[in-house]
């Protein structure tokens, strides 16, 4: 044969200058490690870092995309301004330098701190970075500040940490090496994405059984033994018939929930009592910490009279009903759930969930006897918080996971703590084979932080007292005025949602536009697209972004977008700040905020540039700690009124929590000579170590601190020492929740302290149950469910995150547009023909679009990919691109808030207890498009014209192959 | 497939040729009287100018024209490698054929038959680029080479037929009735191959496509949605009305039609059979299934 | 006789995709680049890949399975695409049987794509030459690079180790023992090509309890007293 003149092996450029550096990826909220190859200074191949403890050399189809992100035509690269004359949202914009920029904004934010710093809202997306962010926000004096997590996940987190101290998250998850059973409940694709498809594969590979419970069969429950089709929104009747089944077959850890939950726990039974539903407290107990008490009561059952808890030789009852020597009458919290479960019978669940009786026993059984009958032990010795030695750790290998599908209901909070709940019957927590904590996680029930208490706690040229977020532990913790009204712009901690612990971003248009509860003048949106995917009733939003009041000013005065992209939001701005790339900045991965801890112990990480920023782009960091100096918030200056840190490498070094606390935002290499880990003074060589060990730290406790953290003697002591946790006390689960039954005895008038307005009594005390409960989402009580049938979700592609990456030209080669995917027998029952136009109709709107039949999707549900659907001309695409003319967003049909009550009272679109937006509890209609209709999507917008400093767009072609050729016309 | 109009052309236009040499070399062979050089040479010309034509637009199917003298190395195995050889080869044939005429250098025979061969091997080359491609159950089969021969025989035998009627009309009349057999079994001949193919079944199916077998699969993702080479090349991408017209064209213009006026006007029969042929070659590619095309059926 | 091959375990592809652009960002930029994207912003992008993940639907509600199925060159041991190449620009190395394309002497001609059945090979309009999945043939063999690095991008990539990479002609292989253990078959044996490539069906783990292991001695209701008014087995003490 003769021989090749191409040579496959060679070089395309041989003599080209290569360099490889280690950074953390940002393609996705996943954060993995990534080595970074450049050639003549160029990105040419980004590949997962072998060496990294989150994704072991693996990387995703975004992650592989990077250098197309790199180098977008839709990049932002000079601060702009909206063109004088020009009305917002026509996106006429003039260059102006940085200079002009802070100047601008020194200016108002000035002013603003002066007179009425809430009047400054700064609100998040996609945000890495709320170390710095909400202590600039808390800095600033402003408690308008939150991120995206109001409508991402909160109710995950918020169900979890009100449960177990804990959350599926980066703060948790399952323990697939060692469990045996699988069920993933909802779509839960997003977080911790590539570890989480490895860990699905080696699970597979050793043998496990994966269950998908889920409306559609896409995305990880593809691959699932056993797919479980459930109607949204009901997984809390499935969750609450499968307690039942485990606590009738005697299939619940009674040894696990004896000790380590407060199942033994007695309640106040006595309805006349102000302490009706609360724990009985023990006078002669140990408080432990006065600020938490601990000194409970159980009913020991073989003397049987009521001790304090854990007493040395006793055992708790579970069930009955007992009378105190004071003549109240008690029953251990496990007989109230037994009680309340009582009804929720698989026969209940069928009707509700679509799932037969049958079945709902079948997977009932196979989670608790696998839990009962694998169980697992590990030759690992420890000590419990109340001093007994155990000579291994066990657990039982019964796994779960969830996410969004649970979360984003109006019901998901009881949802998600029923899940808790039902991981804790099986003995579960923090045990090998079932769910495992990471660092900072197991907190206290809530962790310590709390929102501002009242509208005193703003005052101007002052800093907040603490964070503007946080979790509040009783309702003297709302953040309301002295009419139970909200302080916050987003109303979050108010009576409407009082444990929104990540705020309610999705409702700050909205009621900046009304002025309810007040207007605000600046509204800063950091790297979120609210006029687009970001925000329930797109169409109005985006007028609302528009408005004026009657004096031709607009309604939200003046808002300010950071991104490093032009998005349909950037039009909306009156001053754009552009952004650097992930690959151009640095940043942390705080233990103070979202690190990426590991099972075994806390692991943080950060980017390094791995390139220079392109034209004037500057990172958001950078900006803030700017802001910041110009302001001279006093944690930005020092005692002289200078300004403290150079910039944001600066801060990350030396910023510590409290003065000579050690604490600060990287955990790694602190001591002057980098010796300490964890805490330590700051070390002026930090991010130089962190870059030589491929930008990551990680700690590994040793085993006889891995298993059992909220009660581990041993973890609790070195994680306080450490300054993960304020406290040393147990972390005792939650199965009965007296936290809720404080509010709920606010809301009916027994408890003294803050009280909910008149018309939110009811809805407190309904919501607020102690006990998980399902209810439907609030949306199906004002929805004609006759007229509306259908469910209709999104899922997002494993390819794309959010609006990310239409402008990236590999991964919009794979999802250039989207469909609806209905049910075969459902389209066909509408009239509506496979690949045909159709509407799709809520009491919100409408949206036309095409369908796509499918068989892997209940019949009460259509579903889409969400965000691929673009308005026209952004992100840099060419008008007729198909991201807006075949694409569409759901959100269209989605609204932020609730139809109007009796009264004219909006409340947001949102669970009543958490604030996060119910955006899976939309009811639709199908119908199929007329013959004469154009055959694009509907609504369509004005199309977008590129911004002054945006790169060409590659006409034609283009071939990314530095140095040669390919450079497109 | 998807029918690509420089194949269209090159096949037609040298077929046309072939078949034209052939029936020059026979009228030489079997002509009772002598003819005119002017016959055979200006015959020969108009072969290689049929056969330039053929060439010219297989060029526009390559990529890389200025590498096409490559596409000569791979004959032990490649048909199309074969087909690039015997191509100049049958040319200059002819032209040797037609010079000889010209000049009178005589061994018209001894070269006419070297250029029969070549024709007759530049058809079997021309076919089996087609019959070899063992996934193309409607090409890979004798008919593609019988449909190949006899087409181009018929097509080049009516433009012999009309070219006589200019330079020889004593032959005009044979010629045409050879044409009229050679077209009718043209029409016999491409009947049984679209009968054949319209009855094929595929091979492959999607179960072995994908390897799963459940009678019911359905494609939701190509994994690409704005198209790729595989969702280009081959499919044809017309309605079906317009393949129903393709294949009516075929029929009237390639058969019906010439059969019924190559007796008297074998000039129109020509021009509309040559039309009807691209039309037959259009519908060749379009009826090939190719199993491909399994892995390319929905996209969302 | 090496043959290098991949094996792709379709039990675990959650169909993310990571293997299809890992692909391109590794071939664009190497031997085999670059590899072209047409209207890469604007209407109907389409551009050069080697590899692409296919989703299939198997089966009627509720009995569905959804099938991610990632395609690319399954150089095959009896490869169609190279006997018809006119300029011997397709070809198979006899030292570990992958299937190239040599860009240099390539014409163009599409030829190979259409005898081959899978639809593998993919044109590149701007370069005008055929192109496909190399095996990163640039990078399996790069002593530079540390041993376990030294196998095709997808699979380092591939976040749930659907994707195996070997020699499927040593019967010690990982890829061999897959296919032989696994149920590893290739694509359309009635083409006649011997794909070396292979793939990894579904498998289901099913859990079967018995009515009797519901309740064991041990139960703790024999410690809380039963719940709910159940029928539950006699226990054992009942029974003596």
């Amino acid at each position: 044969m003769p021989s090749p003149i191409h040579d496959p092996i060679a070089s395309p450029m041989p003599d080209a200058s290569t360099e490889m550096r280690t950074t953390t990826c940002y393609m996705c909220a996943c954060r993995c490690g990534i080595r970074v190859h450049l050639r003549n200074g160029e990105v040419r191949y980004i590949e997962g870092n072998p060496d990294h403890p989150l994704n072991k050399g693996v990387i995703c189809a975004k992650g592989g995309s990077g250098i197309m992100k790199q180098y977008s035509p839709a990049r932002l690269t000079q601060p702009l301004r909206r063109k004088p004359g020009s009305e917002r949202g026509a996106n006429e914009f003039e260059e102006i330098s940085w200079e002009e920029t802070f100047d601008i904004l020194e200016t108002r934010l000035a002013h603003l701190r002066a007179t009425d710093p809430k009047k400054f809202a700064l609100f998040t997306g996609r945000d890495q970075m709320q170390a710095l962010t909400g202590l600039f926000a808390r800095q600033f004096g402003t408690p308008n500040y939150a991120a995206h997590g109001g409508f991402c996940s909160v109710n995950m987190a918020a169900g979890m940490i009100y449960t177990i101290g804990g959350s599926f998250w980066e703060f948790g998850g399952p323990d697939l090496e060692r469990a045996k059973v699988f069920y993933m409940i909802g779509t839960a694709e997003d977080h911790h994405s590539n570890p989480l498809k490895s860990a699905i594969g080696d699970f597979k590979r050793n043998g496990g059984r994966f269950v998908a419970i889920n409306p559609v069969r896409s995305g990880y429950a593809a691959i699932a033994d056993e797919w479980i089709p459930i109607k949204p929104g009901t997984d809390g009747a499935l969750i609450m018939a499968i307690i039942r089944e485990i606590i009738a077959l005697g299939l619940y850890d009674r040894e696990f929930l004896a000790r380590y939950t407060n199942s033994g726990q007695l309640v106040n039974q006595d309805e006349s009592s102000q302490e009706f539903g609360m724990m009985m407290r023990n006078p002669a107990g140990d408080i432990l910490n006065p600020l938490r008490p601990h000194n409970f009561y159980w009913w020991d059952r073989l003397t049987d009279q009521p001790v304090e808890d854990h007493a040395k030789g006793a055992d708790p009852m579970l069930f009955g009903s007992h009378v105190m020597p004071d003549g109240t009458p008690v029953k251990p919290a496990f007989q109230l759930l037994k009680e309340r479960v009582a009804d929720c019978t698989p026969e209940w669940a069928e009707k509700i969930t679509g799932i037969s009786a049958d079945t709902i026993r079948r997977i009932a059984h196979e989670m608790g006897i696998t839990a009962r009958d694998q169980r697992i032990e590990l030759p690992i010795p420890w000590t419990d918080w109340w001093g007994e030695e155990h000579e291994s750790v066990t657990g039982n290998p019964v796994a779960f996971h969830a996410m969004r599908g649970l979360a984003a209901h109006s019901n998901g909070f009881q949802t998600i703590r029923s899940l808790a709940i039902l991981m804790s019957l099986l003995g579960t927590i923090d045990r090998p084979g079932g769910f495992r904590h990471k660092a900072p996680y197991p907190r206290a029930i809530p962790p310590n932080a709390r929102p501002p208490k009242g509208p005193e706690c703003v005052q101007p040229n002052t800093p907040l007292n603490g964070a503007p977020l946080g979790w509040p532990e009783s309702p003297d913790d709302l953040f309301v005025d002295e009419k139970g009204q909200p302080v916050r712009i987003d109303k979050a901690f108010s009576w409407e949602h009082p444990l929104s612990a990540h705020g309610l971003m999705h409702n700050v248009i909205t009621n900046a536009w009304r002025g309810d509860p007040y207007p605000v003048d600046t509204l800063m949106l950091f790297m979120a697209n609210m006029a687009w995917n970001s925000s329930m009733n797109t169409s109005e939003v985006r007028k609302m972004l528009v408005d004026k009041q009657a004096d031709g000013e607009y309604k939200i005065p003046f808002i300010v977008v950071c991104d490093a992209f032009q998005s349909e939001t950037t039009a909306f701005a009156d001053l754009i700040l552009p952004d650097t790339t992930y690959l151009e900045r640095h940043d942390c991965m705080s233990m103070l905020d979202r690190p990426i801890s590991e099972f075994d112990g806390p692991v943080d990480a950060v980017r390094i540039p791995v390139v220079a920023p392109k034209g004037e782009c500057r990172p958001f960091q950078e900006v803030i700690v700017e802001l910041a100096g110009r302001l001279k918030l006093p944690a930005f200056t020092t005692p002289a009124g200078t300004r403290k840190f150079k910039g944001y490498t600066d801060f990350v070094v030396n910023y510590e929590t409290a003065p000579g606390s050690g604490i600060g935002l990287l955990a790694g290499w602190r001591g002057r000579d980098g010796e300490k880990a964890m805490r330590g003074e700051p070390n002026q060589n930090q991010w130089e170590m962190y870059e030589k060990n491929g930008c990551f730290f990680q700690y590994h406790l040793p085993p006889s601190s891995q298993y059992m953290r909220n009660w581990n003697k041993g973890y609790m002591d070195w994680a306080q020492q450490a300054g993960l946790r304020r406290d040393n006390d147990p972390i005792v689960i939650h199965i009965y929740s007296e936290l809720l039954q404080g509010f709920r005895l606010a809301a009916e008038g027994k408890r003294p302290g803050k009280q909910p307005p008149d018309e939110l009594r009811e809805r407190v005390a309904t919501y607020f149950d102690p006990l998980p409960f399902w209810y439907a989402p609030l949306e199906d009580e004002q929805s004609d469910l006759k007229h509306y049938p259908l469910n209709a979700l999104t899922q997002r592609p494993m390819a794309m995150y959010h609006s990310w990456d239409s402008q990236n030209a590999w991964l919009r080669q794979i999802h250039a547009y989207n469909h609806l995917y209905v049910n075969t027998h459902t389209a066909e029952a509408a009239g509506i023909s496979d690949g045909g136009w159709m509407w799709v109709e809520s009491q919100w709107g409408r949206v036309r679009c095409m369908c796509r039949y499918s068989e892997a999707v209940e019949p009460g549900t259509v579903w889409t990919w969400n965000a691929i659907g673009k308005s026209s001309g952004a992100w840099n695409l060419s008008k007729d691109a198909n991201e807006s003319k075949q694409g569409f967003l759901l959100n269209h049909l989605i609204s932020e808030e609730l139809p109007a009550n009796a009264d004219g009272r909006r409340f947001s679109n949102s669970d009543p207890i958490t604030g996060q937006a119910a955006w899976y509890d939309v009811r639709v209609r199908i119908y199929p498009a007329d013959a004469g209709e154009p055959e694009q999507t509907s609504p369509q917008f004005e199309p977008m014209e590129p911004v002054p400093g945006m790169g060409q767009r590659k006409m034609g072609w283009q071939a990314w192959f530095a140095g040669k050729k390919g450079e497109g016309k | 497939m998807r029918p690509a109009f420089s194949v269209l052309f090159l096949t037609t236009l040298i077929g046309a040729g072939q078949g034209l040499f052939i029936a020059l070399f026979f009228c030489e062979l079997l002509a009772s009287a002598s003819l005119s050089p002017g016959f055979f040479v200006g015959g020969s010309v108009l072969v290689l100018i049929l056969s330039s034509l053929g060439g010219i637009a297989s060029v526009f199917h390559l990529g890389h024209p200025e590498r096409a003298w490559r596409a000569m190395t791979m004959w032990r195995t490649s048909w199309l490698a074969r087909e690039g050889i015997a191509l100049p080869a049958f040319m200059a044939a002819v032209f040797a054929y037609g010079f000889a005429h010209w000049t009178g250098f005589g061994h018209t025979l001894a070269i006419g038959i070297t250029a029969v061969v070549l024709s007759v091997a530049l058809f079997i080359c021309t076919a089996m680029i087609y019959a070899a491609i063992k996934v193309l159950k409607e090409w890979a089969h004798p008919l593609t080479l019988v449909n190949f021969v006899v087409l181009g025989c018929a097509s080049g035998t009516t433009l012999a037929a009309a070219w006589a009627g200019f330079t020889a009309p004593n032959l005009m009349p044979e010629l045409a009735l050879a044409a009229f057999v050679l077209t009718a079994l043209g029409l016999l001949t491409r009947s049984i191959s679209l009968l054949r193919n319209a009855r094929l079944s595929p091979a492959s199916t999607l179960q072995t496509a994908i390897g799963i077998r459940h009678p019911k699969i359905v494609q939701k993702s190509q994994g690409a949605m704005g198209g790729s080479y595989n969702t280009r090349e081959f499919f044809h991408g017309k309605s079906p009305a317009f393949v129903r017209g393709v294949l009516l064209m075929l029929v009237f213009c390639t058969f019906v039609l010439p059969l019924s006026l190559v007796l008297t006007l074998p000039l129109l029969a020509f021009v509309l059979q040559y039309a009807g042929l691209l039309a037959e070659r259009w519908y060749f590619f379009a009826e090939a299934r190719h199993p491909q095309n399994l892995y390319y059926q929905g996209n969302s | 006789m090496t043959q290098l091959a991949l094996v792709i375990d379709l039990n675990v592809c959650v169909g993310c995709h990571a293997c299809v652009t890992n692909c391109k960002q590794w071939n664009t930029s190497g031997a085999a680049g670059a590899l072209t994207d047409c209207n890469p912003y604007e209407a109907e992008p389409n551009g050069t890949f080697f590899n692409r993940v296919q989703t299939f639907e198997v089966g009627s509600y509720p009995n569905t399975e959804t099938v991610h199925f990632p395609k690319s060159c399954l150089h095959c041991e009896d490869p169609p695409c190279v006997p018809v190449c006119p300029t011997g620009a397709s070809y198979k190395r006899k030292s570990d049987g992958i299937v190239l394309v040599d860009y240099d002497k390539c014409i163009g001609c599409k030829y190979c794509s259409w005898a081959c059945p899978y639809g593998v090979r993919e044109f590149d309009e701007q370069r005008k030459v055929m192109t496909k999945c190399t095996l990163c043939v640039d990078r399996i063999y790069d002593q530079k690079l540390p041993e376990a690095e030294r196998k095709p991008s997808c699979v380092l990539a591939c976040p749930p180790g659907a994707r195996l990479f070997g020699d499927v002609h040593d019967p010690d292989s990982e890829v061999s023992v897959a296919i032989r253990e696994r149920g590893g078959y290739a694509l359309m044996p009635e083409a006649g090509t011997r794909p070396a490539n292979h793939y990894l069906p579904r498998r289901k783990q099913t859990l079967t309890i018995r009515d009797e292991e519901l309740y064991r001695s041990d139960n703790p209701h024999k410690i809380d007293g039963a719940p709910f008014d159940l029928d539950l087995p006699p226990t054992n003490e009942e029974l003596n």
